[in-house]
């Protein structure tokens, strides 16, 4: 997985609530059988008209914001379904790190696995963020400090060990979760006596 | 959360299933069933090739493709897209040996229905799938979550996720449910009351009289659009009317478990005195049939209600969500909810398309006509729901009132498949989501009870099925 350790640029701003990964990458897209190549369907529907031409005054159409590697979004960010198409769609147009003053529960965890940085912050610091990314300062984060800079402004921002640890080393949870095999097996085979119509060969 | 004093149903879960703690200090968990389908499946079964990385436990996964399948003419997927996708799920799971219900099986379906259906989905389970309605599965007191394709790939590798505990809230909803109100307008209410963002970080055990005095089928209404709330999961008590929806289905334990599994399931329900981060107590004698109004499932208005009005927003984050809404929605503020005319008419879905759901729907439209400016479908939840309706007869009473009688799948509720809204038209359905394009680009679309839908496509507008003989 890419690494993540800090980022500087400006930043795109969303000032839209409840946006839903149906938003972020409608369902056309989802009968890929890839990774990659969603970039170009990002925020379809409203990057795109009817005809399939480029809406000009959408954010991410205009300069500079058809650069940014950084998002300022409303409120519960990432909410419905589970498509991990939502954040590979995200890093492949170059996003890798969002802020919103809160994420839906899944779409945190599928950032986490694709190196992008999810930032919670509260209201009040959305208001200046967003403001900032209006006015095309440059965003500096730092995930070893915990910051956001830009401007005046200073934010520090919370984030679990681990989910930092993974993603500034780039490590690959399956493979830590391998080693721990023999502790996997203890358990099954203790499950296996204990609960058996569990371990009935469907 | 410690080990000792009283438990809720989700600590209950939780310790039984934790295999240990990681040296990062996050939890494994192990899972007892693996759903998969076709849409977020692809790309985990290629990092497993890729890393050179076997199933860990093939006969804890059970496959069907449910996302992309036609509804009508089953042969032939038109898409090449969508036949490549479902096509590699039946190489992906033949190669790792895992069972597949194809698209000719009469037990295909969407994969939260026929979870329950095979009777593969048990008490005190642990169940993940890459979908987030797999919250359907709470109804059953097991702990069911949707998950991402890389954590797909994760348990398929290793039948174990990477978790952090979640919080504890407790929604009791008490009394006896007023005519015309039923499950859906029951979880349509407490979305609207919390709010999309309100579970977020917890699982929510429903309960209360309202909740425990509902079939399995209403049950899984309820905990299926958990995740509308935000929640990790929904769950319910497992009880008599639990067991007695599993007991005999192919996957079940059989005579020579079955006692010891009860005995088991019997001892999940929270303890009395078990502790909530959050409690919630909601009276069911206030609640109304529920519609939604907007483009996100909190935006629900009682059916006897009104368009809301941006002006009266408290916040202007509020209004300005209210206002795209509305324009998204071609609605004006303080219309009547029962002025607003429908194009289309949806039954089916994981939220509802059981048999009950049906069973609902035509004893509403027997022998009338759906309105003669409306289309009606109906697609039920599984080959086997297909299969009791046309024995029950159903098929014949709605397709006789004008609805189209389709195969089983997600259909119209993502549109994934050719079943989509074109932009501008109007629908009145039974799934879970409204969100902006979410049936088809441009659509609009109002969730509500199958009752609901189903006077609905009689009238040909929104309408109160309390008004309705």
């Amino acid at each position: 997985m890419d690494k993540f350790n800090s980022l500087k640029g400006i930043a795109a701003p969303l000032p839209i609530v409840n946006i839903d990964t149906d938003m972020i990458i409608p369902k056309q897209f989802l009968k890929t059988i890839k990774r990659t190549g969603l970039g170009v369907s990002l925020f379809y529907e409203m990057r795109y008209d009817n005809d399939g031409n480029l809406i000009k005054d959408f954010v991410l159409n205009t300069s500079p914001f058809d650069q940014s590697k950084i998002l300022v979004a409303g409120d519960n960010f990432g909410c419905g379904s589970s498509r991990e198409h939502a954040p590979w769609s995200l890093k492949d147009f170059g996003i890798k790190c969002v802020i919103s003053t809160s994420f839906a529960d899944i779409f945190y965890n599928n950032c986490f696995q694709n190196g992008i940085l999810p930032i919670v912050v509260s209201p009040d610091q959305l208001d200046q963020l967003m403001m900032a990314a209006k006015n095309q300062i440059e965003f500096n984060i730092d995930l070893p400090e915990q910051t956001v800079k830009a401007g005046n402004h200073s934010i520090n921002f919370e984030i679990e060990e681990y989910r930092k640890d993974r993603l500034l080393q780039g490590l690959d949870d399956i493979g830590i979760t391998l080693g721990y095999q023999d502790k996997i097996s203890a358990y099954e085979e203790e499950k296996k006596n204990k609960k058996p119509w569990l371990f009935k060969d469907n | 959360m410690s080990n000792q004093g009283p438990k809720t149903l989700f600590d209950k879960i939780w310790s039984e299933h934790l295999v240990g703690q990681r040296e990062d200090g996050t939890s494994l968990l192990y899972i007892d069933r693996h759903l998969v389908h076709e849409v977020t499946s692809p790309q985990a079964f290629e990092g497993l090739k890729i890393s050179n990385r076997p199933v860990h436990r093939p006969e804890a996964t059970i496959a069907v493709a449910d996302h992309n399948v036609p509804t009508i003419n089953r042969q032939n997927i038109e898409d090449p897209q969508s036949k490549i996708q479902v096509e590699t799920l039946a190489k992906n799971t033949k190669e790792h040996g895992i069972q597949y219900f194809d698209l000719m099986d009469q037990r295909q379906g969407i994969v939260h229905i026929i979870g329950p259906e095979q009777g593969i989905t048990q008490p005190g389970m642990t169940i993940v799938c890459g979908d987030s309605h797999t919250s359907t599965h709470g109804a059953f007191g097991a702990l069911a979550f949707g998950i991402g394709t890389s954590e797909v790939e994760h348990v398929l590798a290793t039948q174990t996720i990477v978790q952090n505990p979640a919080k504890n809230m407790r929604i009791s909803v008490n009394g006896d449910l007023p005519f015309g109100v039923n499950s859906k307008d029951l979880i349509l209410y407490i979305i609207g009351e919390i709010g999309t963002a309100g579970g977020t970080g917890h699982v929510i055990e429903y309960a209360g009289s309202s909740i425990m005095g509902l079939s399995m089928e209403g049950r899984m209404t309820i905990c299926n659009m958990s995740i509308e709330a935000g929640a990790r999961a929904g769950l319910i008590s497992p009880d008599q009317t639990t067991f007695n929806y599993i007991k005999g289905r192919p996957y079940a334990p059989g005579a020579d478990h079955w006692d010891q599994a009860v005995e088991y399931w019997s001892s999940l329900p929270s303890d009395n005195d078990a502790n909530y981060d959050h409690e919630i107590v909601i009276d069911s004698s206030e609640i109304d049939p529920m519609v939604t109004w907007g483009t996100s499932p909190e935006d629900v208005v009682s059916v006897k209600g009104l368009v809301p009005n941006p002006s009266s927003a408290q916040t202007e984050n509020k209004k300005k969500s209210i206002e795209r809404s509305l324009e998204y929605m071609g609605l004006k503020p303080g219309t009547k909810i029962t002025d607003i005319k429908l194009d289309k008419i949806f039954i089916g879905s994981c939220t509802n398309g059981r048999i009950e759901d049906l069973r609902k729907v035509a004893s509403i439209v027997k022998d009338k006509k759906i309105a003669s400016h409306v289309q009606a479908m109906i697609v039920p939840g599984s080959g086997l729901v297909k299969k009791q309706a046309e024995e029950e007869g159903l098929d014949i009473i709605l397709k006789d009132a004008g609805f189209e009688w389709r195969e089983a799948g997600c259909s119209m509720c993502l549109g994934m498949n050719p079943d989509q809204l074109k932009p501008g038209e109007r629908c009145a359905s039974t799934s879970n989501r409204n969100f902006e394009g979410r049936q088809g680009r441009g659509g609009r679309t109002h969730l509500m009870s199958p009752e609901l839908a189903a006077a609905s496509a009689i009238t040909g507008n929104i309408s109160d099925i309390r008004d309705f003989t």
